[in-house]
């Protein structure tokens, strides 16, 4: 056999999905018997066959996988809980294998799949979805690029409304139909506290939790996923704060973006100046701008 | 002979890798350790918490930088986004030599991210040492190809694994990381002498070697470095230190990870084997 045949016969065995008992499959990817298959290029020894051998790798492979979901995304397992999550997390791999050479960008897809494939959200698809793109902004956030942030005294000295800002590539911005940050920091504090409890009561408590926000009416709200000193936090903001960052993000200038931000809004004219300087203020104190690119620095 | 070409003529001791749950402990403690060998894919990214860490055991300590899929063995190209990060770490890291496994995990752009067994080949062997050579040069730094641990053979095979491994190394030019575990644990799983292995291998090629522990089943042995390294894997590092001489030596133990301590005294029994080789030298 060719190296890149046999190389494909085994990763389409490998990467075959398990049994519900977590074993090989008996049927083979070409649909014989996955015995048959094994033993074409996999050599038995004395102590296994060659269908054994091959199982070995077969269930790394899953157990690898489900484990790296699993770990990346607490909260969805919380809200789909684990029978469920398990499902998802298979379904998703099938269709989505790793196509990175880091297991980091393994989810990189779950949100985009999830929404074509609702039938694996569970009952509260618009949970689902908040907490799977809280949890990737969070993978996002904590490895995402830094570029040198500018001083408050850099903003005082170039301040105009045709100034033009980059926020920083780490920070995520996102609004959400559901408090899912709260959820999440409970199921990570529970997740912490295992060692104190038991597992059945830890489940108990979590799903207990999700359900209560699930229950909730949605109510939508504004995330900035940041980070301060390499610490990885969810900071709620308003709408108008969200509206004017995501235009300064498209390229728009500091004037454009403060416009539109207040176009629909309810916050009273007159306060409105000072509300813009003190979100300003903090934004460039928590470190979130830095500058465009040369060429569109000022309009 | 444990400086030479294949890990940039340096000598550097025993070596543990470098694992988050010992972070702080190194960060607050400064405990004094050779070098470290870090997880390349784990610092190929753009910024945060990992790479300011990276930064700061960087001006400690003397770091060497290990992969897990670069896949010299599989049949598709190499993965230029892969290599272009690979190059940026290595030039944050001044890495004197860049290791990786001898094996194959990904195809058609489709990632296991496991360690599989090559088919013994020449195809095999005339493929990887090709790419064995191009990330060298694009690297501009030594590469040295690890043994991996294994759980299958191929009808296809044409030769031992320790020929194709000769076989590889000579066509690339490049340097082993000889992992004297996997030697062993891949002895027990295909019935072989692990001596014929270590003996086999060309020791002025020997950059580094790796010891760990590993995980006994019923029916054959798993490679999970979450134990102590075992009498008969020590026998082994002691032949293969005979043959190469004083060579940067690393403990792994990613799994079940203990107290940063008790992975570095482990580490360091190495001393034991490596002392009576100089005192052989000597006289």
């Amino acid at each position: 056999m060719k190296l890149m045949q046999l190389q494909r016969t085994m990763a389409r065995a490998v990467m075959q999905p398990l049994t519900s008992s977590e074993r090989m499959q008996r049927r083979a990817p070409d649909g014989g018997p996955m015995k048959r298959y094994a033993s074409r290029f996999i050599k038995p020894n004395d102590r296994l066959t060659s269908f054994e051998r091959l199982e070995i790798y077969n269930r790394q492979y899953w157990f690898r996988m489900l484990s790296a979901l699993s770990e990346d995304f607490p909260g969805l397992r919380a809200v789909l809980g684990e029978r469920r999550f398990d499902a998802m997390a298979k379904a998703y791999l099938i269709a989505n294998p790793s196509r990175s050479f880091t297991l980091r960008n393994l989810s990189a897809r779950l949100e985009s799949w999830l929404r074509k494939n609702p039938k694996w959200a569970g009952k509260n698809q618009s949970l689902a979805l908040d907490i799977v793109r809280l949890e990737w902004a969070d993978i996002e956030a904590f490895d995402g690029k830094a570029e040198p942030a500018l001083r408050p005294e850099d903003l005082a000295r170039t301040a105009g409304p045709r100034l033009k800002l980059s926020v920083q590539p780490y920070v995520r911005l996102l609004s959400f139909r559901y408090p899912v940050d709260d959820l999440l920091l409970e199921v990570r504090k529970e997740d912490e506290d295992t060692d104190f409890a038991s597992n059945t009561f830890t489940e108990h408590k979590k799903r207990k939790r999700v359900r209560a926000v699930a229950k909730l009416k949605p109510a939508q709200i504004f995330l900035a996923v940041h980070r301060v000193d390499y610490s990885v936090y969810f900071r709620r903001i308003e709408q108008e704060e969200f509206s004017i960052l995501t235009a300064l993000r498209q390229g728009k200038t500091v004037g454009a973006a403060v416009e539109c931000a207040f176009r629909k809004s309810g916050v009273p004219q007159e306060e409105r100046p000072a509300q813009v300087q003190a979100w300003f203020a903090t934004w460039s104190a928590l470190g979130w701008f830095c500058r465009p690119e040369k060429k569109s620095a000022v309009s | 002979m444990s400086a030479n070409r294949f890990n940039g003529f340096t000598d550097y001791g025993i070596g543990i890798g470098l694992r988050a749950p010992h972070y702080n402990h190194i960060l607050s403690r400064k405990p004094v350790v050779d070098w470290f060998e870090i997880i390349s894919e784990n610092f190929m990214i753009d910024g945060g918490r990992p790479l300011h860490i990276l930064d700061q055991i960087l001006e400690q300590y003397k770091v060497v930088q290990h992969g897990v899929s670069m896949y010299f063995g599989s049949a598709e190209k190499l993965n230029r986004e892969h290599l272009r990060r690979l190059k940026e770490l290595v030039q944050r890291t001044k890495t004197p030599w860049l290791s990786d496994h001898l094996c194959w995990g990904s195809v058609d752009g489709r990632y296991t991210h496991d360690l599989l067994p090559m088919p013994y080949t020449f195809e095999a062997v005339r493929i990887t040492a090709q790419k064995v050579r191009e990330v060298q040069d694009f690297l501009e730094i030594p590469i040295a190809v690890e043994n991996v641990s294994s759980y299958a053979e191929y009808h296809d095979s044409e030769m031992t694994e320790w020929d194709f491994l000769n076989e590889v190394v000579e066509r690339a030019d490049c340097g082993i990381l000889l992992d004297v575990n996997n030697i062993y644990v891949s002895s027990q799983n295909h019935n072989f002498n692990p001596l014929d292995y270590v003996n086999s291998v060309p020791a002025h090629r020997v950059a580094q070697i790796h010891i760990a522990g590993h995980s006994k089943y019923r029916k054959y042995i798993l490679d999970t470095h979450d134990h102590p390294v075992i009498d008969p894997v020590w026998k082994l590092y002691e032949r293969a230190i005979q043959r190469a001489g004083h060579t940067a030596t690393l403990l792994e133990w990613d799994d079940s990870i203990p107290t940063f301590q008790e992975v570095h005294d482990e580490a360091l029994k190495a001393n034991k084997f490596l002392r009576a080789t100089a005192l052989a030298e000597a006289v």
